[in-house]
This record gives C-alpha cells, structure tokens and sequence, in this order.
C-alpha cells in the first residue's frame, strides 16, 4: 500500500491509524505479524465495539425487558437502541421488523420453521447452486417436513446465477426465492435486484442470504424491497453468535412463533399461551445483549468508516490482488464474475488446498481453504476445494504481496 | 528402548538438522513422495479415513506379528505425515504399536496436523493403526 498516496487524500483515513483500531491484527503467526486474509470467515473487531461491549458488561450488565431497576432500563434501552440502529443500517423503517438471532444461520432456519410451515406438496422452494449450506439443509429440512421440492438455479462457468433458468423455473408453485446476496465461495455479487423484480412480478416472496454483503457495502431493504434479510455480526466486525433477520412486517405478524419461553409470551397459563407481538415474539430467553449491543457499536464503526472508504479500498485489493495472483503461473481463479466483492478463491496448479493453506500459515497468512461450506458448488466445479483469499478494509497490498510471494514459494515446494 | 523409540529418535534427528521451517515442511513433502504406492484398488471408500479437507486412504495388513500399513493421500503434507508415522510403526511389533503414545511428533512439533481439528484425517488415521495394532496382539496373544 502506498501510504503516502492514501494519506494525502482527504477521504482516505491514514492506513496505520485504521489498522490501529484492530487488536488482533497485530497478532503474531509464527514470528510474523498475521497477514489477516480470511474476512470471508470472520472479521476482525474494532475497538469501539470490543469497548463498547466491555462498557456493558462492566457498567450497565442486566437483564432486558423485565426489570423497573435502572440498570436493567439502561440496558434495555441499550438493547433496543441497537435495534433500531440495525434498522437504520439497512434502510427499514420500523425496528420492529429486526429479529435478533444467533446469526444468518439462524435466522434462515427461522424462516424455514415459521414461514415454511405455510408449503406442502406441490410447492416450490428455489434456491441457487452457490449456497452456503445454511441456505440450503434448512430447507431440505422442510422438504422432508412438508412435501415441498426444492429447486436450484444453475450457476454459469464464471460464477454468475443462470438468470434465464432462474426465470423459467420461476411459477405458480414458487413459495419461495431464497438466494445468497454475494457469494462466500466465489465472490459474486447477484443482481438481487431484478431478481427481486421478477420473483415479485409472479408474486414470490425473497430471502436473501446476506451474510456476505453487508461487510462491503450499504444494504437497503426497502429500496430493494426483499421480503426477509439476514446477516451475521461477526463477518461485519462485530461479535460472534449474534445476527438477525429483516422480514416486513406483513411477513412477521403472519408468522407462527418459533422457539418457545420467556419473552416472547404475552399471557401463559396451562390452558393456553398467548404470544408478545413482533418483534419479541421471535427472541425467547435472555438475548445476547452484549453480542447485540456491540453488533450495534459495529454498524456505527462501518458508518464513520464510511462506504465510499469501504468500496474503494476493497475495489483496489480486488483489483491489485487479481493482477498479483492471475500473474502466478498455474494459479487459476475460481469465480470471476464481473461483479465481485473482496473475495478470490483459487488453485494453484495441482496442489492440493490444504497443503497451500498449511505452507501459508508457516508464513504467517491467514486463507480459508476446502469447501467454504458450499459443497454442491465445488461439485458444479468438480473440485475438492479451494483456497480462498478474502479481504477487508484495512488489508494493505503489502499483505497481498506477501500473499503472493507465498504462493511462489508453495507452488515451489509442493510441484 | 523399544524399535518404536529407536525410529522416532532418528526422525527427530533427521529434522533437527533443519533450522527453517519451510526446510521441514519440504522434508516431509519429499518424505511423502518415497512413500510406497498404494495400490489404486484399495484407494476406495472402503479404506478411506474421512476428513474434510484431505483424504486419507489405510490398507493395512501384517505378517508375523508385525504390523504392516500402506497409506496414501491426496495431500502432499498430508501424505509426508503418514510416510513419517508409518516409518516407525511398519513391520514394528503389534503389541508395541498398539500402546505407542507416538509421542516423538511433539518433538517434530508437527502434532499441531494431528488434532481432530485439522480435519486431515490423519488423527483417524492414527486411531485406526492403532485399533487394528491392538486387535492384532490380542489375536496372537490368544493363538499363544
């Protein structure tokens, strides 16, 4: 990264101070500072939202909803700040149609059990070859359950949706469009737009799977006008084990409530329960506030960063980092949509990617490598695997030199 | 000492002659590719040891109380792990094998390849030639 270049810009934070903000990035892999290229997995945390948490543990920690003490209030209100910031963060107009949960896995079972119980034999479930297998065993799940058939969209040699089968599969029997916004394996950013436009001219509801796309840019719900959103904390800075799911609130107030407890109930006596309204009719137990709160402290972080900062420090490592390694003799990228996010998944030549992975790590850089979660799409490729370089923000094109310069000396070691 | 530590002291020495890392890691990727060929028709689902991300694939056999494996993987580190391990087990005795803490890899300091975690299916793979090391002794101990 050239510093002095990015520095002088005055939309450009200084490269050092933003790295600075990031703890574990100054971790050590094996005597070298870690060259942290596994986004895609989990992202790295901010101070803010690493303090912002502590801040409630330390000072504010109570139970939400129940208590007229005031902690329990501050942290309510805390809580239910962090809702409506979520909602704000991707363009809803209501909180109340934000659900926290464990994360997009959950949040997309969540669905399955509540939404999906509405399918029976003879319906339709479509969804895309490039799922991660959240968006695709829960719904397996509710084939066996319900009798629906569930139906995938081809994905072109590039990496792109079929957009041409996807409309011919689209019917009368469709229930539901249940895609991935940006793809984990490949990168690809579908064009959820129009594929939204035309699930809806035939009166078929969306879920988008958008675990991947919120950490590189901004997501509007209502723009888009998708019926059901989820996301993952933890790939957009914030912590772990919390997410959440946008659904309208049409959707929302039709649907049965899932898991059972305390407050998601309005009146429980033996004879029979009544249930809260949205959106606590979805959150039984004591949430994971913290988790909820800092992801809140995340949404705020990405914001002060700026999209524009986001989208053109990714555009860069994306470019710069497919020059480097499409130079690299026998690599081969898998995925090279026209519209891609932060994401180059690869091979290099025959060697296996876990041996590339392994001669990486004694490097001190951090890939994914095997199936990302996405079997049936290595199978569509007929590979094993893949290794993946994901990155964010405040990756360097040092980082990706050194990327590089490893892949040099893997190919070396292992032909 | 017993064949098995007299194998794994010398492994150890082999690599303590290397200083860098990636000097170790292309010995034991030059160490996989020695490793004896397994045949293609044991390369089946049947003898495969599944993990994630590398195959392992354990034909194992004996003679005279001795154990005797054969064992590839679609992996080179992967398969340079299993031409050290299989070094100091092969045509060691079962009884020996059977009660080995292999203990030696945490002086290779490669144990980090062999936790569950790795999803290498070399942890497996240790588990099965001991299992079938185990089964071994107890059938000979039985015909004694």
């Amino acid at each position: 990264m050239n510093l002095t270049a990015a520095s002088s810009m005055t939309s450009q934070p200084d490269i050092g101070t933003l790295r600075s903000q990031f703890p574990a990035l100054q971790t050590e892999v094996h005597g070298k500072e870690v060259a942290y290229l596994d986004n895609a997995a989990t992202a790295q945390k901010p101070l803010a939202v690493l303090e912002r948490m502590e801040q409630y543990y330390r000072r504010e920690n109570a139970n939400v909803h129940r208590g007229v003490h005031t902690m329990s209030q501050v942290a309510t209100d805390a809580y239910e700040g962090a809702r409506s910031r979520m909602a704000s963060f991707l363009g809803a107009s209501d909180p109340r149609e934000i659900i926290f949960t464990r994360g997009t896995t959950e949040a997309i079972n969540l669905v399955a059990n509540t939404f999906g119980l509405g399918f029976s034999s003879g319906d339709e479930i479509l969804i895309s070859e490039m799922e991660h297998h959240s968006n695709i065993v829960p719904w397996q799940l509710l084939s066996e359950r319900t009798g629906a058939r569930l139906r995938v969209v081809p994905v072109t040699d590039e990496g792109e949706l079929d957009l041409e089968e996807f409309r011919m599969m689209l019917s009368k029997r469709t229930k539901l469009v249940a895609l991935v916004h940006v793809s984990n394996s490949l990168g690809t950013i579908n064009p959820v737009r129009r594929i939204i436009a035309d699930a809806h001219s035939m009166g078929v509801p969306v879920l988008l799977d958008g675990a991947q796309a919120v950490p590189h840019a901004k997501v509007d719900v209502k723009e888009l006008d998708v019926d059901f959103y989820s996301l993952s904390s933890h790939k957009m800075f914030g912590p772990t084990g919390v997410g959440l799911l946008y659904g309208k609130t049409e959707h929302l107030e039709a649907m049965p409530p899932w898991q059972g407890g305390g407050d998601m109930i309005e009146q429980v006596d033996f004879a029979g329960t009544t249930f809260n309204e949205i959106p606590h009719k979805f959150e039984a137990g004591t949430p994971h506030i913290a988790g909820v709160i800092g992801m809140g402290a995340a949404a705020d972080y990405m914001e002060d960063i700026g999209w524009e900062v986001i989208a053109s420090r990714e555009q860069d490592l994306l470019t710069y980092g497919t020059e480097r390694l499409a130079a690299i003799d026998g690599l081969r990228i898998v995925g090279t949509a026209p519209q891609k996010a932060a994401v180059i998944s690869f091979l290099l030549g025959n060697a296996h990617p876990y041996d590339v992975g392994t001669v990486l790590d004694r490097l001190g850089i951090a890939v994914r490598t095997g199936h990302h979660c996405t079997q049936p799409l290595m199978k569509r490729y007929g590979i094993p695997g893949t290794v993946r370089a994901s990155f964010a923000f405040y990756n360097t094109r040092e980082e990706i030199d050194r990327l590089a310069a490893g892949l040099e000396r893997a190919a070396s070691m292992l032909s | 000492m017993s064949t098995l530590d007299d194998r794994a002291s010398e492994l150890v020495a082999e690599f303590e002659l290397f200083d860098d890392w990636m000097d170790r890691y292309q010995y034991v990727i030059d160490l996989g590719k020695e490793l004896d060929p397994l045949d293609e028709a044991f390369r089946t689902d049947d003898y495969r040891i599944h993990g994630c991300q590398s195959q392992v694939w354990l034909q194992p056999g004996d003679s005279a109380g001795s154990v005797h494996f054969k064992a590839d993987s679609d992996a080179q580190i992967t398969k340079g792990l299993i031409a050290i391990l299989l070094r100091v087990v092969n045509d060691a005795p079962a009884t020996e094998v059977a009660r080995a803490d292999l203990a030696f890899l945490d002086q290779l300091e490669l144990k980090e390849h062999l936790s569950p975690t790795r999803k290498n299916g070399l942890d497996a793979m240790i588990k099965q030639i001991r299992l079938y090391a185990g089964a071994l002794a107890a059938r000979s101990a039985a015909s004694n």
